[in-house]
């Protein structure tokens, strides 16, 4: 869920605006398109997150808060162990409050890289806010349809910044510039995490990717199921919510 | 006779002192070098079972395939059960069961915000039981530095390294952060009740140690645990009945199908310890020969250089008639008496500076700064009942054996050259 109050973040760029595609356009192009269509002003989603593990399954429940790509709020919701547990990202930096400690703990360094509740979604997933634009040099590296959609898949190489992984190959929706599918690698060329959407559904006018399933290719298990249950555009939200105080409300 | 060879050896100390003085500095050497190499040898295998691995350890099958990782998502549980099966099973065994977690310690500024982090490795272990041995087991009052150990739930102890890296002393809050067994997010505040110094390098940098109860109640983990380590009641490790132990109880769990099944794996069957078993005692074992190879060849050589050394007294004492093989015998003799003087004296020095560096060890922390292993930096000398015996071989055979060799030439001895010899 959290994933969803950040969808700023790495896959933020999913949520993507319906419109045709124009023939033949350049990776570049179909790139700053799907950009510019995973970014919306406001937004309040409920979600929920099916962790499945190598002994049990488990759901995880969350209401985000996002506004543009710095700033996102997430409450937990459900199970109980996790309820009250909230995280506030404010541009590159992320705090955690646990009710049960009274405690707002800054994450950073080495827990970036760690499983956000046992999902396979890191902190480091969050945190990711800049445009696949300004981070990757595309390159068009072929077609295929997958759920039954006329896909181009885009091979993106790191322009050299700081990035979560060296290069990436994204499956765009032809027509409605929505992300599909996506394999993330290391500089070795080793896979690291893969994403394939199950579902997308269009609300107020935008293509949404309501259910899909990221894999940490590093870990045993079935990956992680990440289903949208409401979403809301444009949203009315309070200032004071991006801020650490409204950690400890 | 005997009493005649030994006024001999005590008067004429100009034949008895070098060959004495040799005996005594190569025994010495011996029984000190025996004593350190047994003393590490033991040192490390206990620094390894106490800490790390026990005599044996029970883990799931998963968790013992990915053990680097410290998965506490495949622990066992329904410990207490299994802890009473194995107690019934093994009856001369103690069973503790521990959880090893990795996290971070992030200590709160007066808002309750973080003021300082950094990464922790922990052991949670029993240590509020009356009747656990785990708190001797890990030495924790020897390693003490500041502070207490934990006397209540919610205290914990950290290293002293790490205290001074994010300026916390005893009585001050540190939050945990590490991961449930189902994978969320934990966090737990605990009171820190002490520093350690635990001489273990990987241990000094990050470590933390808790009560079993609270890294449970934090980690999720009611009734569960990473490992049960099983310790032998003399605390002593025995390859032969660890070896009977597992074969037996994994003999019981047998569906391949179940990775979580219980498993019993020896100490030496634990990540890195069978080579180090290996290369420990084949290493020990190869300088103990070698070494006492060397010092017999250098006591035999001076039982020889002795008895070549009186070429001339053999010749005027067959002169005056003395029987060839008394003159053999009583050289024996001789060479049995300084042989048993040195070696009593040998020993006796070597197991006094053996018995001294076993109380107060060798420190040898500087030269292990980036060591990660589990080894103890201070090491020290171990005396055992061989230690006491281990001096005679080079000591009192290998100078017999040079005396024999040597005295081989007095059957050969022609008196009439002896004038000759006497005239030049």
């Amino acid at each position: 869920m959290k994933r969803a109050v950040l969808l700023g973040g790495c896959w933020a760029w999913a949520f993507l605006f319906g419109g045709p595609g124009q023939t033949a356009p350049s990776a570049q192009a179909i790139l700053e398109r799907a950009d510019r269509n995973a970014v919306s002003g406001n937004r309040i989603a409920v979600s929920e997150m099916i962790i499945r593990g190598r002994r049990d399954s488990r759901s995880i429940s969350a209401k985000s808060w996002v506004e543009g790509k710095d700033k996102a709020f997430t409450e937990y919701l459900a199970p109980a162990r996790e309820k009250g547990i909230k995280m506030l990202k404010l541009g590159d930096q992320l705090w955690t409050y646990s009710p049960d400690a009274d405690r707002t703990i800054s994450i950073s360094g080495h827990m970036l890289r760690q499983s956000v509740m046992g999902s396979d979604f890191s902190y480091e997933d969050m945190m990711e806010d800049r445009s696949l634009v300004d981070l990757y040099r595309p390159e068009i590296a072929g077609e295929e349809t997958w759920l039954d959609r006329p896909c181009w898949i885009l091979r993106l190489t790191s322009k050299g910044g700081e990035v979560a992984y060296d290069s990436r190959k994204i499956w765009v929706d032809k027509e409605r510039f929505v992300l599909l599918k996506e394999e993330r690698f290391a500089k070795s060329g080793k896979l690291l995490k893969t994403l394939e959407v199950k579902s997308v559904i269009r609300v107020q006018g935008r293509w949404v990717q309501n259910f899909l399933v990221v894999k940490d290719a590093l870990k045993s298990g079935e990956g992680t199921e990440f289903k949208i249950q409401s979403i809301e555009f444009d949203a009315a939200i309070p200032d004071y919510l991006f801020s650490k105080a409204s950690l400890r409300k | 006779m005997m009493a005649f060879l030994l006024k001999g050896i005590l008067r004429d100390r100009s034949r008895s002192l070098f060959p004495f003085l040799t005996v005594l500095v190569g025994v010495f050497l011996t029984v000190a070098l025996f004593c350190y190499i047994k003393g590490a040898e033991i040192d490390v295998v206990r620094y390894n079972a106490n800490l790390s691995h026990g005599h044996v350890k029970v883990v799931t099958r998963a968790y013992a395939n990915e053990v680097d990782q410290v998965p506490n998502d495949l622990a066992l549980t329904a410990v207490s059960s299994l802890i009473l099966d194995l107690r019934q099973a093994y009856p001369g065994m103690d069973w503790a069961p521990r959880i090893r977690f990795g996290g971070l310690l992030d200590i709160p500024d007066a808002n309750s915000e973080t003021r300082s982090q950094g990464p922790v490795f922990g052991l949670a272990a029993d240590l509020l039981t009356p009747s656990s041995r785990e708190p001797e087991r890990l030495e924790l009052r020897k390693a003490l530095v500041s502070g207490r150990l934990p006397a209540n739930q919610g205290e914990m102890l950290i290293s002293d390294d790490l205290a001074q890296k994010l300026k916390v002393r005893p009585g001050d809050q540190a939050t945990l952060i590490s991961t449930t067994i189902a994978g969320s997010m934990a966090i737990k505040n605990f009171t820190v009740a002490g520093t350690l110094r635990f001489g273990i390098r990987a241990m000094d940098r990050t470590g933390m140690i808790a009560d079993l109860s609270d890294i449970r109640d934090a980690l999720d983990m009611a009734d569960s645990a990473g490992e049960v380590l099983g310790f032998f009641e003399d605390g002593l490790f025995r390859r032969d009945r660890s070896e009977a132990a597992a074969l037996s109880f994994n003999a019981r769990f047998r569906d391949e199908g179940d990775e979580f099944r219980p498993v019993m794996q020896t100490l030496i069957e634990q990540p890195g310890m069978g080579l180090m078993f290996g290369s420990l005692t084949y290493a020990m074992s190869l300088i103990i020969l070698v070494f006492l190879f060397a010092m017999s060849l250098v006591l035999w050589n001076a039982g020889l250089i002795g008895t070549l050394r009186r070429h001339g007294e053999f010749g005027v004492r067959l002169a005056i008639g003395e029987d060839k093989g008394h003159v053999y015998r009583s050289m024996i003799y001789e060479s049995l008496m300084i042989g048993v003087l040195g070696t009593l004296a040998g020993t006796a020095l070597g197991l006094a500076l053996s018995y001294y560096l076993q109380v107060h060890g060798i420190d040898l922390s500087g030269m292990l700064k980036n060591i990660t292993i589990m080894m103890p930096t201070v090491l020290r000398c171990r005396v055992t009942p061989l230690s006491y015996v281990i001096g005679f071989i080079p000591g009192l055979l290998a100078t017999l054996a040079g005396t024999a060799i040597a005295g081989r030439r007095i059957y050969k001895r022609q008196t009439s050259q002896l004038f000759k010899e006497l005239e030049t």
